[in-house]
């Protein structure tokens, strides 16, 4: 940022020396690297570069802002919180026995679409107060298990939801244990709008991680159950919700994507939401909510990169501008060897 | 000054420079002076500067201008009794209170020293200097005293059967000659090593750390990766012990089975070397190593004479004279039968000290350092040598020697070691803080955690019976394992691979120092040499400079100058005639006088004609025969070898011409050697027996009595001669050996009887054999004839001046401390610009308690000096209400006192303006260092402007320079090149060994060696400054470095319901450490420099900004820490904010913010990086895209969670804005932070870089800020 272009020290140290006759002894050997003289660039802040490194950190600072924010501004979310709404009256002081009861747990929601949103519009999941990136969570796992057919009864880090009387759980741990099992379906103007599920996870997981040949076993055995049940004859790396949700979530606020749906949603648009509402976050208050989501090259609906570009760029223009006063104002020749601290307050001491 | 800057050593220099001749009392003090001085080198160095005026002040013994009629040989004793000691004293007290060399007061000497003696007598008036010889340094020094195995008690011997092995090992077990200096063998290398290894501290917090992480609970990391650094350090340190100890072993197998010839019934066959046992006899040929510590019994020699080189023993290189007992060397090993018991002392470590004694066919005579051969040495000009070994393999000498010295620490170090303890603070504080969090959070869950998907502390219910728990062991273990594994997931917090960096740091500094070329002394071929690799950076920051003289301010190449005999100056004109005229002069006459033969010499002596002619003359008369005896004892008088040069392409060309190399262990003995042979006395062989004296080519044998070798007790040496017509005389040496009187006496009758028995029975002893030697001598070396005295010159060495000069411009202040005495030093201080006479001389010359603390308060009232425990308040009122902060050993105000001022209000303000010089001597020293009077020496010291210490002993040197350590933060560093300046090299923070003329004891013992004085400039202004600036910076970094990552982990963990989960991978923390960020640190520490090496030189200045701490102090380690923990919140919160609600996972989380991390750190580094060379910008970008590298192949495993996590990343734009918007935003305020300090606050290495580098740009002309520091030659 501050550099000067090569200027090379060489030449100034002793090259007359470097004439005297060599003898035959154990004489360090010279050269510019052992002289510590090699060719350097020794850049120094002097006002300009100061200036214009402000000036330059500006001008990319501002278009990258104003593109992210206007990026952002565009992308069209529709968020429906509905943890709460979807408990029946009934059952409204204990959520958690509604959950865990057999009673019919369907949902019927309504979105009004305020943007077009073109495709695709990505249907999300957002659940709240949930600690995926927990340590006791994010480790149990079997990621041998998982990959490879022979390798299921690798379920040592799995625990406490490894084995079911004396069998592997497979897929083990309390990642698997608690896969998400609310279901979305979507329909405009009572006509289905289709969600596609395939290709939600990474294409990696699916070719590398989960294996082809791996089955689910043993899962969700018990009489409570801590999420979705999977269907035993299809393999691993088919079952997309259940590589979706294994890559565990950073922060304890987060979505995952559960579809796409493939057709554009137009202003004024209801979308009538049928849930299955099951998963049960009311144990630990969560807040479960549906988000459909366009996206742009930023990602989702999010401004602080926008307006973290536009305030640092903004920032370094006034630092540039006021830099450029106070050198104006009070410059200070460069080397100016009246500044030296011996030189300062002659006479005094220069410390202490 | 032209001839003044000869440093000419005459024995009584006038106390005053000014006064030509020297009155009786001047003379008779000095000399008085001069027995009983405290001479701090055995090979003495009391050196006499000539002065600044004028050679025309000389020593006049006799004295034309004295009044005194008496040209009697003993004017010595009389005059010295009538003039300086009260003739009341009775008789015996007053013999004891006579000071005068060769006197019985030497017998008082030796009984003090003598645990014998019990009755020490009353001193009388006289000013006993013995005091000093007596002193016990009150201080408990922290030094190893190398020497200290004392010598072994009467029945504690061993007893060696010559010849005889099997009995000599029959009833002692001796160690066979096989020697071990491999540490391990094969089998015991693993834990041997790793117990060696585990005794460093860093290696235990591994440890510690490691098996943290193996308990169950606290299982964070995964086991491999964190077993990993400690794994890695534990085998690097592994392979390069190995490595070293393999070639140990093979040295050693080498060793072992060289072949050595050993008598074996009656033929000296060869034998392995380990195979060589106690009692045999071994023959060792011409350039032969010696395998064992034998005594000698025979050599080719016929008088017995073999010369050894001790290079690998002391690193001296010349030879060494080694005598067989005239009782076996005409023995017959390979017919006859020999028996003979050798008693000896028990191995120690002492190489300079032997005592045994043999039995031969019931005669018993004394063995001595003189009459072994050590292990290591080699045999030189001898054919062959045979000797009975008495030491083996493990028990020689050399073996028992192999001891490193002890480590130092450097300053930086320590206050590293303070932060670390605040960084200890905040790991402990964060670890707190998540602990109590993850308390209050399981508290506040406690009865969801059963429910809690992501908790779920029991196994699930199948059936009836109880749940389990599954890793939950109630609040208050999980709060302590929590804060436990955080302890481990923070671990780097406490930088202990800076450690490591550190070390690899010195060594490339270390590589710099020694090969730098402007550090090399081409006349001796010595480069610089770091014996020490911990105060590299201790350089930058010294403050104060002990130094020694002799060697070290000056050559320490004697020259022989000047001769008074008889009374007669001579030699005064050479000084002041130009060289080519003594040339012409001496080479004449002494072609025409020496006659027949001409002896080749190696240096040329100027030859003062009228001296010469006056020995040349045939009148027998008394100057003629004190001249011819002065030039005997000259020659004879001395341990100096004659070498006879075998290089014969002389000698074919002109047989008259045979050179003579004289070698010797002191310089001063040589030259004088030099001296007599000049004018014709020349000495030609030397053996234990005799000695031949070639006198004008007619050579003279004297048989050799017995010798009292010089020691620092008598300082003194005598002989005992008997000439060709059965003469006995004794020559003595007094007073050192340069500014030395020479005196004879003829020992005859009775008093020739004692001394021999005396002398037999002393030098068989085998207790106290010296004190017996001493008092042997005292008994002869007595009521002297004075022949002369002599004068030796040393000479400044080069660029002194100029060194002293910068080095009190760059805020140092230089002590010199000598053995010399006052005038001495008063002298060399003069002409090496230490003093200038413009300066205030404060002396102290006290002879009690009272008096110097009378001297030490006077002047300081005189000179406003504040003191600082006010008892000199109370003593005397301070008349001077005006308080000049005098006290603080500020540079700048010393270096600026406005001289002008001093001179405008001269008279009225001048003592209390001027610079201050004090001169104490090493007599006021044992008063003032024992009696609580040192915060006043330290007050008063501090406030002068030079310190000049005469007189001192060695303890005394370490006695100083620990003053000033106790009581100041100031870095010391002591510089000296003698066996004296050992201890003070020691005890001072730096010691530095000059590799000069009188061995290399204190190179040895040094930390820094090198060639000459001047080039300490050059290390402490130029490396010095570097390698603080460097370290410095380096230690600041690394802490930034390492807590910048912690904090970015533990804002992580506020967000993860406190349980210590880890974002970043196991082996990316791993790596973070020792691959991403590590090369760069060391590069830019080794490489970086701020200044060239001109400007740091042209201006001694700028080394204040290590007096100051600029690079490293608190505060700005505090700043640091402001800084490191805005851009952690800036590293953790960018991505959170733009990850907030999204489908980020904790592994692309992870990856973003190592990689943000990595290059983060890399750029701060760059920020500051004030020299770019090619190596730095390969680190700088390599560590940036080798963390690259890494995520990439730790993200293409598939059984990692991480799994493919940056390919995708890369692919989403808000990750690499996230990058760069981090990195802007983190740096913003350090490098506005930077652009103002520079702006309106820079310091003065910044102005002098700004100069240097506009300068060269664009032919911009620096005008030097500073007048008096021109001086760039090197």
């Amino acid at each position: 940022m501050n550099s000067d272009g090569p200027s090379s020290t060489s030449g100034v140290g002793g090259s007359a020396d470097l004439a005297t006759p060599r003898r035959n002894s154990k004489r360090p050997k010279y050269s510019k690297f052992t002289q510590q003289e090699l060719p350097a660039c020794k850049p120094i802040l002097t006002p300009g570069w100061v200036i214009s490194s402000f000036l330059l950190v500006g001008i990319v600072f501002i278009p990258i802002g104003l593109a992210s924010l206007l990026a952002s501004r565009n992308v069209v979310e529709l968020v429906d919180r509905y943890e709460t709404a979807c408990i029946p009256d009934g059952f409204k002081k204990d959520k958690v026995k509604f959950i865990q009861s057999d009673s019919n747990k369907t949902c019927n929601r309504n979105l009004r679409v305020k943007k077009d949103m073109k495709p695709p519009i990505y249907v999300y999941y957002q659940l709240d107060n949930f600690y995926q990136n927990h340590r006791r969570y994010v480790k149990s796992r079997s990621d041998q298990q998982l990959k490879s057919k022979n390798k299921e009864n690798e379920t040592d880090d799995c625990k406490p939801e490894a084995t079911i009387n004396g069998k592997a759980i497979l897929p083990c741990g309390l990642i698997a244990w608690s896969l998400f099992n609310d279901t979305y379906s979507f329909s405009r103007s009572s006509q289905k709008l289709q969600v596609n599920k395939k290709d939600i996870s990474w294409k990696s997981d699916r070719d590398h991680k989960f294996g082809k040949d791996v089955f689910p076993k043993n899962f969700q055995n018990r009489t409570v159950k801590g999420g979705a049940t999977l269907n035993a004859s299809i393999p691993l790396n088919k079952q997309e919700d259940l590589i979706v949700w294994m890559r565990t979530a950073a922060l304890p606020t987060f979505r995952k994507l559960y579809g796409k749906i493939e057709v554009e949603l137009k202003k004024g648009d209801v979308i009538q939401v049928t849930l299955e509402n099951n998963y049960n976050t009311y144990s630990f208050n969560g807040k479960k909510k549906l988000v459909l989501s366009t996206t742009k090259w930023i990602g989702g609906k999010n401004d602080f990169i926008g307006i973290a570009y536009l305030t640092v760029g903004g920032l370094c223009f006034l630092l540039a501008l006021s830099f450029g006063i106070i050198y104006f104002v009070k410059p200070r020749r460069l080397g100016d060897p009246t500044y030296l601290s011996w030189n300062r307050n002659p006479g005094g001491g220069s410390n202490n | 000054m032209s001839s003044g800057e000869h440093l000419l050593s005459l024995s009584s220099d006038s106390p005053s420079p000014r006064s030509p001749h020297l009155d009786f009392s001047n003379l008779s003090s000095s000399l008085e002076y001069s027995s009983v001085v405290f001479e701090d080198n055995p090979q003495a160095n009391l050196l006499v500067k000539a002065r600044e005026l004028s050679g025309d002040a000389h020593l006049d013994l006799s004295g034309e201008h004295s009044a005194s009629p008496s040209k009697s040989q003993d004017l010595h004793s009389t005059r010295f009794r009538s003039w300086d000691f009260p003739m009341a004293l009775p008789p015996p007290e007053r013999k004891k209170g006579l000071v005068s060399w060769g006197s019985d007061s030497n017998l008082q000497h030796s009984c003090e020293y003598s645990p014998m003696s019990t009755s020490s007598p009353p001193r009388g008036s006289s000013r006993t200097n013995s005091v000093v010889d007596q002193v016990e340094i009150p201080r408990v020094f922290r030094k190893s005293m190398q020497f200290d195995d004392g010598p072994s008690r009467e029945g504690n011997y061993r007893s060696i059967h010559i010849n005889d092995p099997a009995m000599t090992n029959d009833k002692y077990r001796f160690r066979g000659n096989e020697i071990r200096t491999s540490k391990y063998t094969l089998i015991n290398f693993l834990p041997k090593n790793l117990f060696i290894q585990f005794h460093r501290v860093a290696y235990l917090y591994f440890l510690g750390i490691a098996a943290l992480n193996q308990l169950p609970p606290l299982a964070v990391f995964g086991r491999t990766a964190s077993l990993f650094p400690l794994l890695f350090v534990l085998l690097v340190t592994a392979i390069k012990d190995g490595y070293e100890d393999w070639r140990r072993h093979r040295s050693d197998l080498y060793e072992n089975n060289r072949k050595g010839l050993v008598l074996q019934s009656g033929k000296f066959l060869n034998k392995k070397w380990k195979d060589i046992r106690a009692g045999e006899v071994v023959k060792v040929c011409v350039d032969d190593s010696i395998p064992c510590d034998m005594v000698l019994l025979q050599t080719s020699d016929p008088s017995g004479i073999a010369y050894i080189q001790t290079m690998n023993l002391d690193g001296e290189s010349n030879l060494k004279t080694r005598y067989a007992r005239n009782e076996t060397i005409s023995m017959d090993f390979e017919e006859g039968e020999i028996s003979g018991v050798i008693r000896c002392e028990q191995p120690n470590r002492n190489i300079y000290e032997f005592m045994a004694n043999m039995e031969l066919d019931g005669q018993r005579c004394s063995l001595s350092q003189s009459n072994i051969i050590l292990r290591g040495c080699q045999l030189k000009n001898t054919e062959y040598a045979i000797g009975v070994a008495v030491y083996a393999g493990q028990e020689t000498k050399a073996m028992m020697n192999s001891a490193a010295s002890p480590s130092k620490r450097s300053r930086l170090e320590t206050y590293m070691n303070r932060e670390t303890i605040w960084l200890s603070i905040f790991l402990i504080i964060m670890c707190g803080v998540v602990a109590v969090g993850m308390a209050l959070w399981l508290r506040r869950h406690e009865s969801q955690l059963d429910r809690l998907p992501y908790y779920k502390k029991s196994y699930s219910v199948t059936g009836m019976r109880p749940a389990k728990l599954y890793k939950y062991y109630g609040i208050p273990m999980e709060t302590l394992f929590s804060f436990l594994s955080c302890v481990i997931v923070f671990q780097i917090m406490i930088p202990i691979s800076l450690y490591i960096t550190m070390e690899l740091v010195r060594l490339g500094q270390s590589f710099f120092m020694v090969n730098d070329k402007h550090m090399y002394y081409k006349p001796t071929d010595t480069w610089f040499q770091c014996r020490s690799l911990n105060i590299n950076e201790d350089l930058g920051q010294i403050r104060y400079v002990f130094s020694d003289k002799t060697g070290t301010l000056t050559e320490n190449k004697m020259e022989f100058k000047r001769a008074s005999v008889y009374g007669k100056n001579y030699g005064t004109f050479l000084a002041a005639s130009s060289t080519s005229q003594d040339k012409d002069i001496a080479g004449p006459s002494t072609a025409s006088s020496s006659g027949k033969k001409r002896w080749k010499l190696k240096s040329d002596i100027t030859v003062d004609s009228e001296l010469m002619d006056m020995l040349h003359k045939d009148i027998e008369q008394d100057d003629r025969i004190a001249a011819h005896k002065f030039f005997l004892a000259l020659a004879a008088c001395n341990t100096v070898i004659p070498v006879h040069a075998s290089s014969t392409c002389i000698e074919s060309v002109n047989d008259d011409v045979i050179a003579i190399d004289y070698q010797g262990e002191s310089p001063d003995e040589i030259a004088l050697v030099t001296a007599a042979s000049a004018y014709g006395y020349t000495l030609f062989e030397r053996t234990s027996g005799h000695i031949v004296i070639d006198v004008n080519g007619e050579k003279l044998r004297l048989d050799v009595l017995g010798m009292h070798e010089f020691d620092s007790v008598r300082k003194r040496m005598s002989v005992v001669i008997k000439l060709p017509n059965g003469e006995v005389k004794v020559l003595v040496k007094a007073e050192g050996l340069r500014t030395l009187v020479v005196a004879a006496k003829d020992l005859a009758g009775g008093e020739l009887d004692t001394w021999q028995r005396m002398y037999e029975a002393a030098s068989t002893s085998l207790t106290d054999r010296s004190s017996k030697l001493r008092q042997t001598a005292s008994f002869c070396e007595c009521s002297l004839n004075l022949l002369g005295a002599t004068g030796i010159e040393d000479k400044l060495q080069e660029g002194v001046p100029e060194t002293i000069e910068s080095l009190r411009e760059a805020g140092v202040k230089v002590w010199v401390l000598t053995g010399d005495k006052q005038d001495t030093a008063i002298s060399i201080g003069l002409s090496c610009k230490l003093l200038t006479s413009n300066m205030q001389r404060i002396v102290v010359n006290g002879n009690s308690e009272n008096e110097c603390l009378k001297l030490l308060s006077d002047a300081m009232v005189k000179y406003d000096v504040k003191s600082t425990n006010g008892r000199i308040e109370n003593l005397q009122l301070s008349e001077n209400a005006e308080t000049d902060n005098h006290e603080i050993p500020d540079e700048t105000k010393l270096n600026d006192l406005p001289y002008s001022k001093v001179r405008n209000d001269e008279g009225s303000q001048s003592t209390t303006k001027a610079p201050l010089a004090l001169i104490i001597d090493g007599n006021s020293l044992v008063y003032i260092l024992e009696k609580d009077l040192e915060s006043e020496l330290f007050d008063l010291a501090t406030a002068c402007r030079v310190v000049l210490c005469c007189r001192v002993a060695p303890l005394q040197k370490a006695g100083i320079v620990d003053l000033i350590k106790c009581r100041t933060e100031d870095l010391t560093l002591a510089i000296g090149d003698g066996a004296n300046d050992v201890s003070m090299i020691q005890m001072a923070d730096v010691g530095v060994g000059i590799c000069g003329q009188e061995g290399r004891q204190a190179v040895m013992a040094s930390d820094f060696a090198m060639g000459q004085f001047r080039f300490l400039k050059r290390l402490l202004l130029v490396h010095g400054h570097w390698n603080y600036q460097r370290l410095a910076y380096l230690v600041l970094y690394n802490f930034y470095r390492n807590a910048v990552f912690v904090l970015m982990l533990f804002w992580f963990m506020l967000f993860t319901a406190f349980s210590t989960t880890n974002a970043i991978t196991d082996w990316s923390s791993v790596f973070y450490s020792l691959i991403y960020t590590s090369v760069p640190t060391i590069i830019v520490g080794i490489l970086d420099k701020d200044l060239s090496h001109k400007t740091l030189f042209q201006v001694p200045k700028l080394y204040a900004a290590g007096h100051r701490n600029e690079s490293y102090n608190l505060q700005l380690f505090w700043i640091t820490m402001i800084d490191t923990l805005w851009q952690s919140l800036v590293l953790f919160f960018v991505p959170y904010f733009t990850f907030k609600v999204s489908t980020i996972d904790l592994y692309s989380i992870g990856s973003l913010w190592t990689i943000a991390v990595v290059i983060l750190v890399n750029l701060h580094l760059a920020m500051d990086i004030k020299r770019w060379v090619l190596l730095t910008h390969c680190s700088i970008w390599g560590s940036i895209l080798v963390t690259y590298i890494c995520l990439v192949i730790l993200d293409s495993i598939p059984v990692f969670p991480n799994f493919g996590t940056i390919y995708h990343l890369a692919t989403w734009p808000a990750y690499w804005l996230c990058i760069l918007l981090i990195i802007v935003l983190a740096l913003l305020p350090r490098f506005i932070f930077k652009a103002v300090g520079q702006t309106f606050r820079p310091s003065d290495i910044q102005i002098a870089r700004e100069a240097e580098i506009l300068r060269k740009r664009r032919g911009y002309v620096w005008s030097k800020p500073t007048e008096g520091s021109a001086d760039v030659r090197n």
